[in-house]
């Protein structure tokens, strides 16, 4: 076995071949999905406290705060701090409520954000499973959550919580719509849904360059409409503190709560990192055709860096987005959405089509 | 629900539903209790329920002597706790026909001015906070913080400073007042930039208060929407202006006024206000004469029998305080009328037909501080 930080393809094989010796193809399958399933889960809460101590340190510079510093070195166990205090809180049960619904919605919540994660490529070789309808799966499985954001809203028994879940659903439905579009941008381009041969065709130059102007104009639609499908300020109006409280996730507390507070997070890594993978080339180095010497370099750097690198970018993007502006409203919203995005997004399909059947792309 | 169901539309379309928006709600930034009527997301009709931090000041006032009654005075609206200390002073030598030294009406104006910026500073801060832009509430908090500073140096609190007493001030200003009051300046007059920087030419806060909560010129006289709430619709009714009290006749300054009548009128006259009062600052900083800090008082205040009243403006609109005195230390009846009760008042009027985001944007305009609202 080579162990190979820029292909972990042969890695995957041998644990492959290891457990099919061991025990029947079936097992092995079991044991292999159980496998993924601890990965991601841990991967899933060490990313989702990081998200959140990192967007607390963000938000502090923006602030001139210092933020959390006083848990380990830099503030850095804060949050894990936070976490045992919200696991060891109780769950308050609201008179009147739904409780099946209750209890179900954060589960959907973050079953949406942890199987669209399953199809995310971290490096050549990494990821769970790869689709060749990559794309259309991330969008369906992750527009699963507003159900559990809508169910969280209903079954509280809380006026101010389903006023925020209806503005969540008005929201998601109408800017799920501009994601998908901006996506299918790239695919014109790409002429696939799979994310590893999308990753793959930019070698030689990320999408972002290769499509320049349309794949431009759709990468800023997707950062816009993919802040507003994680109801992330300045499109938190699911959770207007200022003005709902704090929305859907109003009646929850402890660990529920919990849940509901790293789904956020974990969307937001999420379309970050389709973003990158899309547009920027994921795991791909930075390549310029032509400079054999500056892409040698550039190979050297591990994929896991590009792509994590890149993504953080991103999140950082947001991050700077949601301290910066102030919240619109909801009609605001939807207008932008549908008056401006949508049609925007069309012409742009358009345009893209035209460009890449005129071969004016790189 | 099986009653909605066999509803005809047009009467499902009129039901209603009411939300509570406090006394415990982080908009209403203290404890004020609306009820909102609402159809959707729109404001059908809110009613204020005013009270929860009832504590009886008048009442209070007509057991205190006249000194003890400005310490009661701060706690009313705590954000211009200066200004409301003066209204009393101002009353009481009037009564008592005493001539404050210059120096005193020097230093009263200046506290007084940083008292309106500090309190446009923290509503600049909560406004932004309440619209979503959360960093707007760090910035505000954090340019407010020299002002308190100075103040702690010069009366020994930060916040309620019940630094006034009748006939002066507690006591002089400290060596480091200028000074510092100068550097405030300098370094406010660029900070003032940022705050322009990240709310007022924001395209999401433009589109969210231009329009929004129109209150013309006549609604605000009829409803007695004063200060920088009624100047925003045009209403020129700045009490530093009709009736002058302290420095406010020397000094040079222009009284704010728009005409947009909306939310984003009533934040720009905010906006230009502190700029006013920076600018009556520096005429009156460096020339603050010598003298004492306070007029000759006897030990005991008695008014003489009569009603006495004085105006003035606060950082909220007009302060008028009333006394009827029957000759006594105490006042016999004391009665405030305090801006942020009348200004809420419009409300139920400007927000309807509105969202509910809309009327987090016009409380939040109006400016209302709710231990004022209650007394």
């Amino acid at each position: 076995m080579t162990f190979n930080i820029y292909d972990f393809t042969s890695f995957n094989r041998w644990i492959d071949e290891g457990l099919n010796s061991i025990m029947s193809p079936t097992w092995a399958l079991i044991t292999e999905m159980a496998i993924i399933g601890i990965v991601f889960l841990l991967f899933y809460a060490i990313v989702g406290l990081f998200l959140v101590y990192a967007e607390r340190k963000v938000c502090a510079f923006m602030q001139n705060r210092v933020g959390p510093n006083r848990v380990g070195p830099y503030g850095i166990f804060q949050t894990i701090a936070d976490f045992i205090k919200l696991l060891m809180k109780e769950l308050v049960y609201i008179k009147d409520s739904d409780k099946l619904l209750f209890n179900i919605a954060p589960f959907i919540v973050i079953i949406a954000s942890f199987m669209a994660l399953s199809a995310v490529p971290f490096a050549k070789g990494l990821h769970a499973i790869d689709f060749d309808i990559g794309i259309l799966y991330v969008i369906a499985v992750s527009s699963l959550g507003v159900v559990g954001i809508l169910l969280a809203g209903w079954s509280s028994n809380n006026k101010y919580s389903l006023i925020g879940a209806m503005r969540s659903g008005a929201q998601i439905v109408s800017y799920e719509l501009s994601v998908g579009l901006s996506l299918l941008t790239i695919i014109v381009l790409a002429g696939t849904m799979q994310f590893s041969e999308i990753v793959e065709m930019q070698r030689n130059g990320w999408f972002i360059f290769k499509g320049h102007i349309p794949a431009i104009i759709a990468f800023i639609v997707f950062l816009i409409a993919s802040t507003a499908e994680t109801n992330r300020g300045p499109f938190d109006l699911a959770e207007a503190e200022s003005e709902l409280t704090a929305g859907f996730h109003t009646e929850y507390s402890g660990i529920k709560f919990a849940f509901f507070f790293l789904a956020e997070y974990m969307n937001m890594f999420l379309v970050a990192s389709i973003a990158a993978t899309v547009f920027w080339g994921g795991w791909m180095p930075f390549h310029v055709s032509g400079w054999a010497g500056f892409n040698t370099i550039m190979d050297y750097i591990p994929p896991l860096v590009w792509y994590f690198g890149k993504t953080a970018f991103i999140i950082w993007l947001m991050m700077l987005f949601k301290w910066t502006f102030p919240r619109l409203r909801i009609d605001q919203l939807l207008t932008l959405e549908w008056k401006y995005l949508l049609p925007i997004n069309l012409v742009n399909i358009l345009f893209m089509a035209f460009l890449v059947l005129m071969h004016w792309h790189f | 629900m099986k009653e909605i169901i066999n509803l005809p539309v047009s009467k499902i379309e009129e039901e209603e539903y009411h939300i509570n928006m406090g006394p415990q709600h982080p908009s209403t930034h203290g404890v004020l209790r609306l009820l909102v009527s609402l159809q959707g997301e729109i404001v059908k009709s809110l009613k204020p329920h005013c009270g929860y931090i009832h504590r009886g000041i008048e009442k209070m006032c007509e057991k205190d002597t006249y000194p003890q009654v400005i310490h009661l005075t701060d706690r009313m609206d705590y954000l211009s706790a200066h200004i409301n200390n003066h209204a009393v002073c101002l009353l009481v030598e009037k009564a008592l026909e005493i001539e404050v030294p210059e120096r005193v009406k020097y230093i009263r104006t200046i506290m007084d001015e940083l008292t309106r910026i500090q309190s446009h500073q923290l509503w600049w801060s909560s406004f932004g906070m309440d619209l979503g832009g959360l960093t707007c509430f760090f910035y505000g908090l954090r340019d407010r913080e020299m002002i308190l500073d100075i103040w702690e140096e010069t009366t020994g609190s930060r916040f309620l400073q019940s630094y006034n007493c009748p006939g002066g001030v507690m006591q002089d200003i400290h060596p480091n007042f200028q000074k510092k009051v100068h550097a405030f300046i300098k370094t406010f007059k660029k900070k003032i930039k940022d705050y322009d920087r990240i709310l007022s030419g924001n395209v999401i806060f433009e589109n969210r208060s231009q329009g929004v909560g129109i209150l013309s010129k006549e609604d605000a006289i009829s409803y007695g929407v004063t200060g920088p709430s009624g100047r925003g619709s045009g209403w020129s009714c700045d009490i530093r202006k009709i009736e002058p009290y302290s420095m406010y006749g020397q000094v040079h300054f222009n009284e704010v006024l728009r005409y947009e009548c909306d939310t984003y009128s009533r934040y720009m006259v905010r906006m230009q206000e502190m700029h006013e009062s920076m600018n009556i600052i520096e005429q009156l900083i460096d020339n603050i004469p010598a003298g004492d800090h306070s007029a000759k008082m006897k030990a005991v205040i008695k008014l003489p029998a009569g009603e006495y009243f004085q105006r003035v403006e606060s950082a909220r609109g007009e302060l008028d305080v009333y006394v009827v005195s029957d000759g006594n230390k105490t006042p016999y009846r004391m009665k405030f009328r305090t801006p942020s009760f009348t200004n809420l008042g419009v409300l139920d009027h400007i927000s309807r037909g509105m969202k509910i985001a809309d009327l987090v944007a016009i409380g939040a305009s109006l400016d209302l501080v709710i231990p004022d609202i209650d007394r």
